[in-house]
């Protein structure tokens, strides 16, 4: 018996091919392993070496890096299934997973799209159509007034009808322009009347919608799923209020502070939306939910695996993506709803590379270091990066997720900091102190969630560099923690120098022991490190510290600073980055990372729940090494600044240029022949040619003039170029944001 | 009840007993009662010498005072000492040398001879440094100065280290130019010994990091490669004052010998710093580059060298309990070996006869020695006893270390009848003709002809270190005054003067002070009759470094004189 979706009769996959990159297509890979199933990954040319190609049992090469031409080019993405006999292909979540074109173009081409139908993405996919639908289907929507009809009076009722404080916002246009929030009904007025004004200067159009605000929203969303036989489940809730530029960076199962009855009423919500439009497959219900009234109101539903997916995992103990291929294969569900298991509590934090400062805009570099933490049955960590790879601009700057459950919520929040503190990476800006402090902040561990926490409590989240005991506090840390990165320095270049002592040389090793050994003194260094403080960069923090070898084995660190005793610290390197270091009578685990980036050694350093990251000038400065070869030895002192002489005596054999032409550093100005050698004499710096005077065929004696070069512009070449570079680069940042 | 399990444990313990007598044959006994008065008294007294020591060192280590290094900062640049940490390899050993050389030698001080001299790797390899102190006396060279800057380039020569020279120096100290200037090892030689080093193979490297003037220059000029530091660095053969004096031409420092003249025009040298930092890194690149140069083989030695060695059994430390301050009173040589050598053991040779000379096999740091070390006074037997064991050493390459605390050799009719002049000049030829690497510590009193049997300063050993309670003169200042005083009073009743006992003990008070005064380890030291004064703990290390130092040359085979039979 086959069900009216399943038309098409497609054999059981046995290959499948993930239209997708990164993490998720490395996860979905795993559980494809796992089932026996094997695997094919597409890549454009920026994802040639990256994890997931690596993963993937065969790859196929789709296109350069914009996503347009690789990710979300559909027909090379069916064709690379083809070619490679895959059955079915997984669209992960972005790119081409919820477009309705794309999974018809599967079907077409007899492929197994492993989603919902393409006429629920369609349906889904259009905002104002979904309300419709699910308002037909009782689903709660946002009061709101949608008419045509734009007379105040009734405007003013049917806000009176929706419940105060209303939103005020024009149909047409964006970015808040026209927006008014009304709180009062004798403020309505004139807001309407602003707002109309607004809008007709701003769009042209004046027409005028009304909303009921939510003073302090939820977001809460509902795992749903469904099979091709019309059975639908939903696998509870996902709370992912705190979120930043209307991106999730948190995200947890069961949501907070909820009760089992509206939980169970949400689930039904949910579940009536996804038997609207005949759904299958994994997808997603969100609801906004009004703190205040304890209502809640569908939004949209997403059509695909979601990122935070995981949560739900972990709280019911199910493979998503296994159950979306036994969906895809025509299965039914393996259970029912009575039997959906609710264990404990998970959260999710997701690890970006981005400037947290300056509006948390995306990063972009190599990650030099890169040590998540260890997953075991209740940390899971999804990356689909690798120490040495690159975050490019070119797509979403995640570096991982980091989910992890506990008996409760508060267990697992505490699970939660203890592995952000641990998760280590450095070469690239991330968000991941920033979590730490979301996750630290008192009403998030009470589960007081909202959209706009961070909006909120911005005070307690960012760092403010006015703020001085913070300052203090924030010095005194790094002056310590500086302390240890000294130790840990020292000691690492012990051992890396001791390891790579060629070993024929006998007695050549106790030169290296340690401590080195001085005739009575003990051997000393200075070390200089500069604080980077993301938070304020005007600031700078160096410390100079003065290291001296003790007879124990351990360093006296000292600061210049008066007051300010010197610290013993003993480190004992325990495994290439990882350390133990004991300084006044406690010890404790730390790991180091350090590169080179830009003539800068860069070194981080984590211990406990701190990391920090410092800054060394490479000893030596030699931006100007080149000086005294710009200096040629056509030039000498006895002539004015610009002339250049002969370099030999000789025969002038052809001038290449006219007297006061406008010349290019190096361009050739006249050829000598000497010696059977011919000899090009070029311009040592760009400017005007002057005084030249010489023709073809005639003799030139040694070390005489020959003609000069006047600067004539002041701007050097090179500091136009770091300009349009510096534009480039935020053309590339703007760009990215627009995506 | 004895289980049958025992058995299989039992005989495995006994292998392992066995094994471990085999190991054990030549633990030296401890020799040290911790409990004694005597223990107390000698550590206390050396305790004692050892603060000395300190103070006078700390004194040289502060080079030429504060004025001065602040000027040199200001200059942008580093102390010598600080010079050399940056070449050396980071967080390595450096063996200095003579830090006390000069000590209250002239009116005036001259903290470490005003230079700085010793040995650490570059690149893992051992190099000597040669570093002039330029906030002493401007870096000029005093005849002191000129006398360790040659004993470092000796000291090279013998073991083919690559050298290098931090200059930073106003040349010779022109007020006492008749001591620095003419004589055969003064100030030419320096550059003589550049010459013959370089022909050799051995590397010269000279990096000028201040004024470099007159015939200091031609530090540089007879470098292999030379580094020069734009703005500090400067190579003239006259300055410009001489330069105005002599022909009238003015011109600045800088133009006349500095970094971009030398590099770019003269030729003079080859690598332009930006910063002294940037030179003392062109410095290590260029030892870097060396590849083989100055690596002339190995000893022989090395194959036997094991690398798993033990520490001594004993605490180093207590080397500073051993050594009584009274030297006629006697200490057993053993304690002291027990507490230098590879898991305290010592295989002696010829332990029972002539007794007063302990002679014996044992490793530091892995590397086999030979060892001898005075128990007394020479004897005919013992020096007939040291110069066996110094020709077994030599045969079978095994560097040899002295530990002398020596009055002399026995004196007497019975003595001389039995030809103790003779076998005394057995022990110093052997001595003399010995190829293998020597080092020598002076652990006690060093007096006469048993200062050179147990080769002394003459002899050549390629290092030469004392502990603070050495003294070294031809003989006691007690015997010397009687000695003396016996001939004044001959001559005096010659000439038929009367002497009286109170203007005999006054002559004999006056020779016993001269003695002691020219006796003192300072007096020494400072005139470069040995290498530095060490604290007793670090002899193991020291004796260490000297024989890594003196392994990088190929072996020589010995060749003896004709031994008076």
């Amino acid at each position: 018996e086959s069900s009216p979706h399943d038309t098409k009769t497609t054999s059981r996959i046995e290959k499948i091919l993930i239209a997708n990159r990164g993490e998720i297509a490395c996860r979905i890979m795993r559980t494809a392993k796992r089932l026996g199933i094997r695997t094919v990954a597409v890549y454009s040319d920026a994802d040639r070496d990256s994890l997931h190609v690596k993963s993937a049992d065969e790859a196929v090469h789709i296109g350069p890096p914009p996503a347009r031409l690789s990710y979300l080019n559909g027909s090379a993405i069916v064709e690379a299934a083809i070619r490679t006999g895959a059955q079915a292909i997984h669209p992960g979540y972005g790119f081409l997973s919820e477009s309705s074109d794309f999974a018809t173009l599967c079907e077409e081409k007899g492929l197994n799209f492993v989603g919902p139908p393409a006429s629920a993405i369609r349906d889904m996919g259009d905002k104002s159509a979904s309300k419709r639908i699910m308002g037909a289907a009782g689903v709660p929507l946002v009061p709101g007034y949608h008419g045509s009809e734009q007379d105040i009076e009734l405007m003013k009722s049917e806000a009176d009808r929706i419940g105060y404080p209303i939103l005020i916002k024009p149909t047409h246009g964006g970015g808040g322009k026209g927006m008014r929030i009304v709180q009062t009904p004798n403020e309505f007025d004139d807001s309407f009347l602003g707002a109309q004004r607004e809008a007709a200067a701003s769009f042209g159009i004046n027409t005028i919608l009304l909303e009921k605000y939510i003073t302090k929203p939820r977001h809460i969303e509902v795992q749903i799923f469904g099979d091709k036989h019309g059975n639908v489940l939903h696998l509870y809730e996902r709370d992912c209020s705190v979120q930043r530029r209307h991106q999730k960076i948190i995200e947890e199962a069961p949501a907070p502070n909820v009760m089992n009855d509206f939980r169970t009423h949400l689930g039904q919500a949910a579940v009536s939306a996804a038997k609207a439009v005949g759904y299958h497959n994994a997808g997603t219900v969100e609801f906004i939910v009004d703190t205040v009234s304890g209502q809640f109101f569908f939004m949209e539903m997403n059509t695909r695996l979601q990122v935070e997916h995981p949560v739900t995992e972990m709280i019911v103990g199910q493979d998503l993506v296994e159950w979306q291929i036994s969906v895809a294969n025509g299965e039914p569900l393996p259970i029912n709803q009575s039997q959906v298991p609710l264990l404990g509590h998970a959260f999710e934090a997701r690890i970006y590379a981005e400037n947290v400062p300056k509006g948390f805009l995306p990063a972009t570099g190599v990650l030099h270091h890169y040590r998540p933490v260890p997953v075991s049955p209740t940390v899971r960590v999804e990356t689909g990066v690798e120490q040495g790879d690159t975050v490019s601009m070119h797509y979403d700057p995640m570096i991982a997720k980091l989910v992890v459950s506990g008996e409760n919520r508060s267990a697992a929040l505490v699970k939660l900091k203890e592995c952000l503190s641990k998760f280590q990476v450095a070469g690239v800006p991330t968000n991941i102190n920033f979590l730490q402090k979301l996750a630290d902040h008192r009403e998030f561990e009470n589960g007081n969630v909202e959209t706009h926490f961070i909006e909120h409590y911005k005070d307690d989240l960012f760092t403010d560099p006015n703020n001085l005991t913070c300052a203090k506090e924030t010095y005194d840390n790094a002056r310590f923690s500086a302390t240890l990165v000294a130790a840990c320095l020292c000691e690492k270049e012990h051992s890396t120098i001791k390891s790579s002592l060629p070993g024929a040389d006998g007695l050549l090793p106790i030169w290296y022991s340690h401590p080195p050994f001085r005739a009575h003194y003990q051997a000393s260094r200075t070390l200089e490190l500069e604080l980077e403080n993301e938070y304020d960069e005007s600031s700078s923090n160096f410390f100079t510290f003065s290291i001296t070898y003790q007879s124990d084995g351990s360093y006296l660190i000292e600061t210049e600073e008066v007051n300010s005793p010197g610290l013993g610290v003993k480190a004992t390197l325990l495994h290439d980055q990882d350390f133990r270091v004991e300084t006044d009578g406690v010890s404790m685990d730390v790991s180091l990372s350090a590169f080179s980036k830009d003539k800068i050694k860069h070194i981080h350093l984590w211990h406990g729940s701190h990391h920090y990251h410092f800054r060394q000038k490479l000893e030596l400065d030699l931006s100007d090494d080149n000086e005294i070869q710009q200096n040629t030895n056509f030039e000498t002192a006895s002539h004015p600044p610009g002339t250049v002489v002969a370099p030999m005596a000789g025969l002038v054999v052809k001038v290449l240029v006219m007297d006061g032409t406008k010349v290019e550093e190096g361009q050739p100005i006249l050829v000598l022949e000497a010696m059977k050698m011919e000899h090009v004499v070029k311009a040592p710096f760009t400017g005007h040619v002057h005084g030249l005077q010489v023709t073809a065929g005639q003799q030139v004696s040694d070390r005489s003039p020959l003609f000069s070069v006047k600067n004539f512009h002041s701007l050097a070449g090179h500091d136009i170029i770091a300009k349009c570079m510096e534009n480039s680069v935020l053309e590339l940042h703007d760009s990215y944001i627009a995506l | 009840a004895v289980s049958t399990t025992s058995n299989p444990w039992r005989s495995s313990k006994s292998i392992q007993l066995l094994h471990k007598r085999d190991f054990c044959l030549g633990v030296l006994p401890d020799g040290v009662d911790r409990n004694s008065e005597a223990f107390a008294q000698n550590s206390k007294a050396m305790e004692g010498l050892i603060s000395q020591l300190q103070s006078h060192i700390n004194k040289a280590l502060a080079g030429g005072g504060e004025e001065a290094v602040k000027r040199n900062r200001k200059r942008n640049k580093l102390l010598p000492r600080e010079r050399i940490d940056k070449l050396i390899d980071p967080g390595s050993s450096f063996l200095e040398l003579s830090q006390l050389a000069g000590h209250e030698l002239y009116g005036e001080t001259l903290p470490s001879g005003g230079i700085i001299t010793g040995i650490g790797p570059v690149h893992g390899r051992l190099c000597m440094f040669v570093a002039n102190d330029p906030t002493v006396k401007g870096g000029t060279y005093y005849p002191i100065t000129v006398k360790k800057h040659l004993r470092a380039q000796e000291i090279a020569a013998q073991c083919k280290l690559p050298c290098i020279y931090l200059v930073d120096s106003g040349g010779a100290f022109l007020p006492k130019q008749a001591e620095v200037f003419p004589d055969k090892d003064n100030f030419g030689r320096i550059f003589y010994n550049q010459a013959v080093m370089s022909a050799e193979g051995i590397p010269q490297i000279a990096l000028v990091l201040g004024s470099c003037t007159a015939g200091g220059a031609y530090i540089p000029a007879m470098a292999d490669e030379s580094v020069m530091v734009k703005g500090n660095a400067t190579i003239f053969l006259a300055g410009p004052p001489l330069v105005k004096a002599a022909t009238g031409e003015e011109v600045t420092a800088e133009d006349l010998g500095g970094a971009s003249v030398h590099c770019k025009t003269s030729g003079v040298s080859d690598y332009f710093a930006q910063d002294e930092l940037h030179g003392l890194a062109l410095g290590r690149n260029i030892v870097k580059n060396l590849h083989m140069a100055g690596k002339q083989g190995m000893m022989n030695g090395l194959h036997n060298l094991n690398p798993e060695y033990k520490e001594p059994v004993y605490d180093v430390k207590e080397l500073r309990s051993i050594a009584p301050i009274d030297h006629k009173q006697a200490f057993d040589i053993r304690s002291v070996i027990a507490r230098i050598v590879d898991g305290s053991e010592f295989d002696e040779f010829k332990k029972q006869y002539g007794t007063t000379l302990v002679t014996g096999f044992a490793r530091i740091f892995g590397q086999p020695f030979g060892i001898l070390g005075n128990n007394g006074i020479l004897f005919n037997e013992s020096a007939l006893k040291g110069a066996h064991f110094i020709e077994l050493c030599t045969q079978r390459n095994i560097p040899l270390v002295f530990l002398q605390n020596i009055t002399g050799f026995m004196v007497g009719s019975r003595s001389e009848a039995n030809g103790i002049a003779k076998s005394g000049a057995k022990m110093v030829m052997a001595v003399s003709c010995a190829k293998v690497p020597k080092v020598t510590i002076m652990v006690g009193g060093s007096f006469g002809a048993g200062n050179y049997a147990m080769c002394g300063r003459a002899y050549s050993p390629n290092f030469l270190f004392l502990w603070p309670n050495a003294k070294i003169s031809v003989m006691g200042g007690a015997q010397a005054a009687s000695v003396l005083s016996q001939i004044e009073s001959a001559n005096k009743k010659k000439q038929g003067i009367q002497w009286t006992e109170e203007e005999q003990e006054n002559f004999k008070s006056k020779i016993t002070e001269a003695y002691e005064r020219e006796g003192n380890c300072y007096y020494s030291t400072a005139r470069l009759w040995d290498d530095g004064i060490i604290d007793p703990a670090d002899t193991r290390k020291i004796i260490g470094f000297c024989i890594s130092a003196s392994l990088n040359r190929p072996l020589e085979d010995t060749k003896y004189g004709v031994f008076r039979m």
